[in-house]
């Protein structure tokens, strides 16, 4: 009865982020209202972790497989990308690689530097 | 046979799941960052489905049903970002500087590649919302004129990179920090690669689900702007 329980909660919030994205006309999924719904909730103790917890992290855990059917239907988005395929990839690549590796550095920077000024 | 395919209710899930699960089994065996399980996964039902002469209708009439949690799943990302709160305000500072920071290397290097491959206005905008999760990056791509179909495409199969590489960019650029890998996953891939962080450790996957929201609201912003640069 508990994993029923927290499934329900977590599909009432997501019912709600859809309720949201069908109001606000910004281009916003449900999803992501829904996230700041959750997190609101378990910030203002209206909602416990313990209300969610074991559903929510089997969620997570299974979310890679939840990508495979929208890859899948790469195969039919084929005829638009095959003409421009070679900018596209190679855009892609170097892009995904630069955005890594600037995100990280600039964290890691910034973290180390204040760990660095409390130690003197 | 062809049509029994494309009337099952099960085939798309099935298939889906059994070749995630080879996919587990492969990666445990040979410890290979290329053996990814989604990658595998992918390839696999593709060949399952062309071998069979299942078309991707047929195919997705179950497979649906796997996508179906995703907006539940993603709304869960707020359980672990819950219980790291506290290491967030901690480092609110260099959270906030490295998604800023990796929002503007996103749309520079678009912008840079298009310049270079002499890419046009259309296809520019279609590729500056890539590395942003699908429902936001589909919206953006659209206000902004793009090719929404390419658009799906190029975050599919950046995620999917970022998923792969994520060990080597980590090694490469000596990023330790749980904090910063956490951030760099999600900045630069998303859902899918805050599926690897969340592979490495409860900090990681905290940073990269806080990573994908910020970073999803800014892109709104930032690639409104960008796209008047060419």
């Amino acid at each position: 009865m508990k994993f029923l329980k927290q499934t329900a909660r977590i599909l009432a919030i997501s019912f709600v982020g859809e309720v949201l994205k069908a109001v606000i006309p910004l281009p916003i999924p449900a999803s992501v209202y829904g996230l700041v719904i959750l997190l609101v909730l378990l910030c203002t103790g209206l909602l416990r972790v313990s209300q969610v917890r074991e559903a929510a992290l089997f969620l997570i855990e299974i979310m890679p497989v939840m990508f495979i059917p929208a890859a899948v239907g790469l195969t039919d988005a084929w005829p638009s990308l095959a003409p421009v395929f070679w900018p596209v990839v190679i855009t892609v690549v170097f892009t995904t690689v630069l955005v890594m590796a600037v995100t990280g550095r600039a964290t890691q920077f910034v973290i180390r530097r204040g760990r660095g000024k409390k130690d003197a | 046979m062809r049509e029994f395919f494309a009337s099952s209710m099960f085939y798309g899930a099935a298939v889906s799941l059994l070749a995630y699960e080879l996919g587990l089994v492969l990666k445990k065996k040979f410890r290979l960052a290329v053996l990814n399980p989604l990658l595998i996964a992918v390839i696999c039902v593709i060949g399952v489905n062309l071998v069979l002469g299942v078309d991707y209708q047929s195919y997705n009439a179950s497979g649906q049903y796997l996508a179906y949690l995703l907006t539940p799943a993603t709304v869960c990302l707020a359980v672990p970002l819950y219980e790291q709160l506290s290491l967030l305000k901690e480092n609110l500072k260099a959270v906030v500087c490295g998604i800023v920071s990796g929002i503007l290397a996103s749309l520079l290097g678009v912008l840079v590649c298009a310049k270079l491959f002499g890419l046009d206005h259309e296809l520019y905008v279609t590729l500056l919302p890539k590395s942003i999760t699908t429902a936001i990056g589909m919206g953006v791509s659209q206000e902004l004129g793009g090719i929404v179909t390419i658009t799906v495409a190029s975050i599919i199969i950046t995620g999917i990179l970022g998923n792969v590489i994520a060990d080597g960019v980590f090694k490469l650029f000596r990023i330790q920090e749980p904090v910063a890998k956490g951030l760099a996953l999600g900045n630069s891939a998303h859902a899918i690669g805050t599926a690897r962080a969340m592979e490495l450790g409860a900090v990681e996957g905290a940073m990269s689900s806080l990573a994908i929201a910020v970073a999803g609201l800014l892109t709104v912003v930032g690639a409104s702007v960008f796209a008047q640069f060419m």
